[in-house]
């Protein structure tokens, strides 16, 4: 069984944010608008977070990508009441649409901020609609319900399917998540953490790799390679 | 057969007419209700962007109206279930109505995570999906025994009233009578009776005493149980707990104040019961100080970042008006009054103990915002906002209204003050428990 992780190579990102927008248009975010987004209600699986120290010109910026932790021992899941949010058995925590109550008791518990509810039903300028991805396991999410990064679950599903159909056995390389395959330039690494000869193994192994927060104890599976 | 009490006329009293200035009352307040009702509709049609919550604030008002409620209504089975443990006699003639507190404000409490839901439609997951890792079923579990148990606490105490009223008020309409005869559950007031009614309610109160310890703490753990600074300490149960305890007795002293003027109870509600409260309130102020000064100096002196952030939020940042305010309301002025003014004097009192209510709704309202506003990584891009709309401040006043037209309805058909439980003797055979007799000779 793959336990699915990420390295972002922070030394390589230079926050262009197209991952951002690939997962958007891959996973049907809806677009709050300038005015909601000014409230805090923009919806953004993968965000790109700016840690500025100092004061110009002695200034450090680090730019961290953000999705989902995919943590090993998920705050957010324990806390759900009715398992609408849940850890597969690789390791990805997902979210059952149709189940979640919308409590908002995951997102306050996720030390990350990973979470977002859908304070009014999804909407898109028109322009936009016509290019929303017609994947129905993405399909907009109802208003009142929590959703977040999958690592593009769906992407997985269908990795499997194509493999089954022709007749091979499916490949950890097969799955990659659209920020990753985005990612201009090429930061982000996708893979099987178990698996000793994958990349993603290696660099989150690597002297450089860290994790957000890992003092929590969450264990996320997304690991980042320090700058400089 | 039905006690001896010499107050029972001024007892009954109010249920002999009900006024056009209570249906006046009735009226107003059956409309804010209704509008608070026809709020949330809105709101869940249009979705809980209507509301000031967002990222990173998820919980706001309604969580904190909700451990308002849940807070108040520890009132009644503090007085009734521990200080009745206690043996302490003096708790009698209230007894009735600070349990009412308790019945009438827990459905708010429920009302107020209802709203709060973003899909209050799937209520019905918590039982067919419900999972105890999560401390929402702990409160689902602990919150909804509490209801179930007050009501049948509260329904048992009353029986030989509401016999009594079956018996006495022979002029009310028919309804109201047929109403009193189904509930007295054909009560004859035999000692046999009142004697198993007394081991029940003792029974009881040790379950309802563990229950209402149980349930503010885990109340509290929906904050306690996550990895948020400020919220995840120890500390927050017990300190949510004794809140709970202040400021539902707090209640209790508006309450009586309020019975006593309108209907005309002075001699059913001496002041020497006030005073009684009035020290139990000093204690728990006392108490509530305590755990202040544990808590907050635990987390200056540790000086943790993540810890301090919150901290000074609260002490010189966004919140500090709202901190020092609340601070000064629940302890600084209503101590000063207790020890000054206090004593024999109703009206002092029932402005300390609106104070304290004041100051307690916005402790809930500090413990639960001031963490979310400045949440770890997202601090980043600049701290969050929250801002209460209209919605929100409308369902507020809704559930006030609902809580105080239960209560006003309540008392005009049903006696507020337990004519049993402040007799001079019940019917012969009935061993009469010490405190009893105390009881009765607060009551003259
Ligand atoms: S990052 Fe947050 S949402 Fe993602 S698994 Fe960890 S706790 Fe859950
Ligand atoms: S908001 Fe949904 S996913 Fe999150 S804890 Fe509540 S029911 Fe579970």
């Amino acid at each position: 069984m793959p336990r699915w992780g990420m390295v972002i190579d922070l030394d390589k990102c230079f926050a262009c944010q197209s991952c951002t927008v690939a997962c958007r248009m891959e996973n049907n975010t809806p677009v709050a608008g300038p005015d909601q987004a000014g409230k805090g209600r923009a919806i953004l699986w993968n965000e790109v977070l700016p840690f500025i120290e100092g004061e110009y010109p002695r200034l450090v910026a680090t730019m961290i990508p953000r999705p989902c932790m995919h943590c090993d021992y998920p705050p957010c899941t324990k806390v759900c009441p009715v398992r609408a949010t849940y850890k597969n058995e690789e390791g990805i925590v997902v979210v059952d649409y149709n189940r979640c109550i919308g409590c908002r008791m995951c997102t306050v518990a996720c030390p990350y901020g990973v979470r977002y509810f859908n304070w009014f039903p999804p909407e898109w300028p028109e322009e936009l609609k016509q290019h929303l991805n017609p994947d129905p396991e993405v399909a907009p999410r109802p208003k009142g319900v929590v959703e977040k990064c999958s690592f593009c679950i769906q992407r997985l599903h269908k990795a499997r399917q194509k493999a089954d159909a022709e007749g091979r056995a499916f490949m950890a390389t097969d799955y990659i998540p659209a920020c990753v395959q985005t990612c201009t330039g090429h930061a982000r690494y996708f893979g099987d953490l178990d698996d000793p000869t994958s990349l993603v193994h290696q660099l989150a192994h690597s002297p450089r790799a860290f994790r957000l927060l890992e003092e929590l104890g969450t264990e996320p599976k997304v690991y980042y390679l320090k700058q400089g | 057969m039905h006690p001896e009490n010499k107050n029972e006329t001024v007892i009954l009293n109010p249920l002999r007419k009900v006024g056009l200035a209570d249906k006046l009352l009735w009226a107003t307040l059956l409309g804010l209700l209704l509008l608070g009702i026809g709020v949330w509709i809105r709101q869940y049609v249009l979705g809980l962007g209507i509301t000031g919550l967002n990222r990173p604030v998820y919980w706001g008002v309604y969580l904190t109206n909700f451990v308002f409620f849940i807070g108040l209504a520890h009132s009644g089975t503090f007085i009734s279930a521990i200080l009745r443990l206690a043996g302490q006699g003096w708790r009698k003639p209230l007894t009735r109505a600070a349990e009412a507190i308790t019945l009438f404000s827990l459905p708010f409490g429920v009302a107020s995570i209802l709203v709060d839901m973003g899909r209050p439609d799937r209520i019905l997951n918590l039982i067919w999906f419900g999972r105890y890792e999560s401390p929402i079923l702990w409160d689902v579990t602990a919150v909804g025994l509490y209801l179930l148990s007050s009501i049948v606490f509260f329904y048992f105490s009353l029986i030989p009233d509401i016999a009594l009223c079956r018996d006495r008020l022979t002029q009310a309409p028919g309804w109201q009578r047929r109403m009193y005869t189904i509930l007295a559950l054909g009560w004859r007031g035999t000692p046999q009776q009142y004697h198993r009614l007394e081991r029940v309610l003792d029974g009881m109160a040790i379950f309802m005493t563990m229950l209402v310890v149980t349930v503010h703490t885990v109340v509290s753990w929906l904050f306690g149980m996550t990895l948020q600074p400020g919220w995840h300490t120890a500390l927050i149960g017990p300190f949510f707990l004794l809140g709970a305890i202040l400021s539902g007795t707090a209640a209790v002293v508006i309450v009586l104040a309020i019975l006593r003027k309108v209907y005309r109870f002075q001699h059913v509600l001496p002041v020497s019961l006030f005073n009684s409260l009035r020290k139990l309130l000093i204690t728990f102020l006392l108490g509530w100080l305590y755990f202040m000064i544990a808590e907050h100096l635990t987390i200056g002196y540790g000086n943790m970042k993540e810890e301090m952030v919150v901290l000074q939020d609260k002490f010189s940042g966004n919140y500090a008006l709202i901190f020092w305010s609340m601070a000064v309301l629940v302890f600084g002025v209503p101590l000063l009054i207790f020890l000054i003014k206090g004593k024999d004097s109703i009206g002092w009192m029932v402005l300390a103990c609106v104070l304290i209510n004041i100051g307690m709704w916005m402790e809930r309202y500090i413990v639960i915002v001031p963490t979310q506003i400045s949440p770890r990584l997202l601090s980043v891009s600049g701290q969050g906002i929250y801002l209460p709309t209209m919605t929100e401040a409308l369902i507020t006043v809704a559930c006030f209204a609902g809580f105080t037209l239960l209560y006003a309805v309540f008392t005009r058909y049903f006696p507020i003050v337990p004519v049993w439980e402040t007799a001079e003797s019940l019917p012969v055979g009935h061993e009469a428990e010490p405190a009893l007799q105390t009881g009765s000779a607060t009551a003259d």
